[in-house]
């Protein structure tokens, strides 16, 4: 209080004085400019999942930063390593736990490589459309979430609106709203609900009307643009050299996406297009994820339209359960559903990799085999883990407000990267 | 790896296509920047994306001499292929030279690589952990680190009659 009275006194006040200050006074004078470090996190609203941000500051520059990750850490692979090869499955849900299935499909397909075994048709429509739908709840909750920190409130609602809907959708198909455990090695769990495909069409166009709506907030929005356009640039040479993939690669300018280059399941039969952006900053990855939706909705009405009947899941009592009047009926489906349940599925020993598309990018899978009916080595590359990584270069130097954009959209997700 | 095996013959020990048809090769310790940065640099092969590493713990598996397998996986976007590098390293001797220099996206996953494995990378600029704490007592995904062994930094609470599973190893 008593400084503030000195100050007062001197004159410098424009309020009491009514002219502009001289010069030398307090609003020319340097900002304090000694070394500050804050910690951003454990868990701060501005950092999606628990990570703690070591950030040495100068001013409002950053000049080191430090991510600390593993509070989440919870021994995915030693975990997966004990149990059989179906018990992973609930593990892998929670990897990433805003697109569940694309992760539970991405470790079927690499365990059904090692097998050899080709899944039924039906099944591989349903997973397209299980995956698509995850793809478009993930983005959906990134650029809600960035339209929410960058100041606006009503893009994060209408996509939360969305989302709901489409997680109703997944709620109805699965029977869980997050963590869905729906896959099963040699197809997946459940057939399609009566009269559900109709609902899924009804719910596509209400997300786009939505995402019109969204659109109309924010990619023209002068406090969005500025904040995002022109910050966060990261070049395609060192995206690549850091692993990026997904569409903060494509955000770069690299047309790469394993749908196209390594067509998995029934994706060649669909007609989209891979967004691919130009400058690498948040203002293109934010862009490159809109543009993403409309495509997955795309892939959603042709899979929709042309899925056709059959069975959902391998009919081979070594790998799938006996359906069940053959288990309270024969000795045979006894026998192998006991087998299944207390021993697992005899995966055949050797080794293989396999990669799908995740919403973030490249979810590869390498898994080793002893021949027993648990995995000996599960390795999972979690597309958050590199763009996670890349942080400190894009952001050093640059100032603590171009923080929160390029962390909203990389959309790193906790639960894969600290496995 | 039909270009690599010619252009470097005395470092690839062992070559396999495996079921899925995925190409690896294991590679000599000392030869592996070497063998890394013709991949990438390679007019036709290009290999410059870096996927991931990570070791295995061959412990249990019928060959286990060497005991560790580091396996670098790296993806070509020009040929639009997954291919595996293999080095094997023994218990006593668990050092081989890092790729930092060559991929900048290897930095954090030689981390996890040094933290769940005990594997040094010689030459890697900031091998600390990253994901477990700095107090860490050894190497969890070794395959003779038990699997309910706990390292608490704070006490935990003695709760008697929770049953922790098998693998405890007694003080929980």
């Amino acid at each position: 209080m008593a400084d503030s009275h000195n100050f007062e006194a001197k004159g410098h006040n424009p309020d009491t004085d009514g002219s502009l200050p001289p010069e030398g006074s307090e609003l020319e004078a340097h900002l304090q400019a000694k070394h500050m470090v804050i910690n951003m996190g454990p868990s701060h609203p501005a950092t999606h999942g628990t990570v703690r941000l070591k950030v040495e500051l100068d001013g409002e520059t950053i000049v080191k930063i430090d991510p600390e990750i593993g509070f989440l850490h919870r021994g995915f692979q030693k975990s997966c390593e004990n149990v059989t090869w179906t018990q992973c499955l609930p593990y892998t849900d929670r990897l990433n736990y805003l697109s569940a299935m694309m992760n539970n499909f991405g470790f079927l397909n690499a365990v059904e490589k090692l097998i050899g075994l080709e899944i039924p048709e039906r099944a591989q429509y349903i997973r397209v459309i299980g995956s698509e739908l995850h793809r478009l709840t993930d983005h959906l909750t990134c650029v809600g979430a960035t339209g929410l920190e960058m100041g606006g409130f009503a893009p994060f609602l209408y996509g939360m609106e969305a989302r709901e809907l489409l997680q109703d959708r997944v709620t109805e198909l699965t029977g869980a709203r997050l963590t869905t455990s729906f896959g099963r090695v040699g197809g997946i769990n459940r057939d399609l609900p009566e009269g559900w495909a109709d609902k899924v069409r009804k719910t596509l166009t209400r997300t786009e009307e939505l995402l019109v709506e969204m659109d109309g907030l924010l990619t023209r929005n002068r406090i969005f643009v500025d904040r995002t356009k022109g910050t966060g640039i990261i070049t395609a040479d060192d995206a690549i050299d850091y692993g990026w993939t997904g569409p903060a690669l494509r955000a770069c300018g690299v047309d790469h996406d394993l749908r196209k280059t390594q067509p998995y399941w029934v994706y060649d039969r669909f007609d989209f297009d891979i967004p691919v952006g130009e400058h690498g900053d948040n203002y293109d990855r934010y862009l490159v994820r809109m543009e993403e939706m409309r495509q997955s909705i795309r892939i959603l009405r042709q899979a929709l339209d042309t899925i056709p009947a059959g069975p959902i899941i391998v009919d081979d009592w070594r790998i799938a359960l006996p359906p069940k009047p053959e288990v309270y009926g024969t000795i045979e489906g006894v026998m192998a559903h006991f087998k299944l349940v207390m021993e697992g599925i005899q995966v055949p020993p050797g080794e293989a990799y396999d990669a799908t598309e995740a919403s973030n990018g490249e979810l590869g899978w390498y898994l080793v085999s002893d021949g027993r009916g648990r995995p000996y080595k599960v390795h999972v590359r979690a597309p958050g883990f590199p763009v996670l990584a890349a942080v400190p270069h894009i952001i050093e130097g640059k100032m603590l407000a171009d923080l929160i954009p390029t962390f909203d959209t990389i959309n790193m997700i906790g639960g894969e990267v600290e496995q | 790896m039909d270009r690599v095996s010619a252009h470097f013959p005395e470092a690839v020990v062992e070559r396999y296509v495996d079921r899925a048809g995925g190409a690896w090769a294991v590679i000599h310790p000392d030869s592996l920047p070497k063998v890394a940065a013709f991949l990438k640099n390679d007019e036709e092969l290009q290999f410059k994306l870096f996927g991931s590493v990570d070791a295995v713990d061959r412990l249990h598996l019928a060959e286990n001499d060497p005991r560790f397998e580091v396996v670098y996986f790296l993806y070509s976007l020009k040929r639009h292929e997954h291919v595996r590098l293999k080095v094997r390293v023994s218990e006593h001797q668990a050092v081989i030279p890092s790729l930092v220099p060559l991929f900048r996206g290897a930095n954090w996953w030689e981390r996890l690589v040094w933290d769940f494995y005990g594997i040094r990378f010689d030459g890697h600029p900031d091998l600390r952990r990253i994901l477990l704490y700095e107090e860490f007592q050894g190497h969890p995904l070794r395959k003779d680190y038990a699997l309910r062994d706990r390292q608490p930094l704070i006490p935990e609470r003695p709760i008697k009659d929770i049953f922790r599973g098998p693998g405890t190893s007694g003080h929980s």
